[in-house]
């Protein structure tokens, strides 16, 4: 190992080469995600450590989780847009920065295309469905259900 | 630009480190989040679905592992904190150091009581 005096990265920045055209027409996705990346990451700060304060750390924790647990809280609307805000910024903000470690590691060109392939359809298949369940789930699917929007 | 740059160091100090740190806590976290999508679908299908597979989380290994994942996400969280002051705060820069040493108290802080609440739980304390 040695050490260095600066990154190793071309002059020619890769990313730049992905997202924008050339220097007259280049656009401004690369500063617009990394801008994003700093305010969802604010917003995920608050998201997940709520979310993990109130499904590991009061009540019963990890024990207490079943299908009632979930039935209760997406009974209330607050949670259904709690989880929906988080499931959309989390998948954004971590496939933004799969995408960077994509451009940083893999250095052919067919590469990279087919992992971002694959990175976006896998994002948009979780996407997806994770929106559709938050929306469309019955909460009174158990017949034994207790809550009171169920009687 | 040489092809291999594996066996270099980029200066190696804590400034390398806690990117390097940031860059695995945060694909780590990204997997997690695809299998956590997909097992709470199944809330979709039916509620014994749900509770089968969320039951087989439910022992020691798992409950261990809930624990390093809970550690990455604190520290990513709070690590990504430092950047933006980095970034965005005129003084940033020149504190960085202390702020590397408050994402540690604050990871200390609040990593050690979600520890011990935790393993009570899953070690039916």
């Amino acid at each position: 190992m040695s050490d260095i005096a600066a990154p190793r990265s071309s002059t020619r920045s890769r990313s730049l080469k992905g997202g924008g055209r050339n220097r007259s027409g280049q656009t401004n996705f690369e500063l617009y995600s990394w801008l994003f990346m700093r305010l969802s990451g604010l917003a995920l700060v608050v998201l997940v450590l709520g979310h993990l304060f109130v499904n590991l750390m009061l009540g019963g924790g990890i024990t207490a989780l079943d299908f009632a647990f979930v039935a209760g809280k997406w009974a209330n609307p607050l949670w259904q847009v709690w989880d929906l805000l988080m499931l959309w910024l989390a998948m954004l903000h971590g496939t933004n920065g799969m995408r960077t470690i994509i451009n940083d590691y893999a250095e052919k060109d067919q590469t990279r295309f087919w992992l971002k392939a694959l990175l976006i359809t896998a994002s948009i298949v979780v996407v997806v469905l994770g929106t559709l369940v938050i929306f469309t789930f019955d909460p009174c699917l158990d017949p034994s259900s207790t809550l009171s929007v169920c009687k | 630009m040489p092809s291999k740059p594996v066996g270099t160091l980029y200066r190696g100090r804590e400034g390398m480190w806690s990117w390097v740190a940031h860059r695995i806590t945060g694909v780590g976290i990204f997997f997690f989040l695809l299998v956590h999508v997909l097992d709470t679908a199944l809330v979709r299908v039916s509620p014994e679905a749900y509770n089968e597979v969320i039951g087989t989380y439910k022992n020691p290994i798992v409950g261990l592992m809930e624990v390093g994942l809970v550690g990455a996400i604190l520290f990513h969280a709070f690590n990504g904190i430092r950047l933006i002051l980095v970034d965005f705060w005129a003084k940033g820069p020149r504190n960085q150091r202390k702020l590397m040493i408050g994402v540690g108290v604050v990871w200390v802080v609040l990593f050690v009581p979600f520890v011990i609440r935790h393993l009570m739980h899953v070690f039916g304390g």
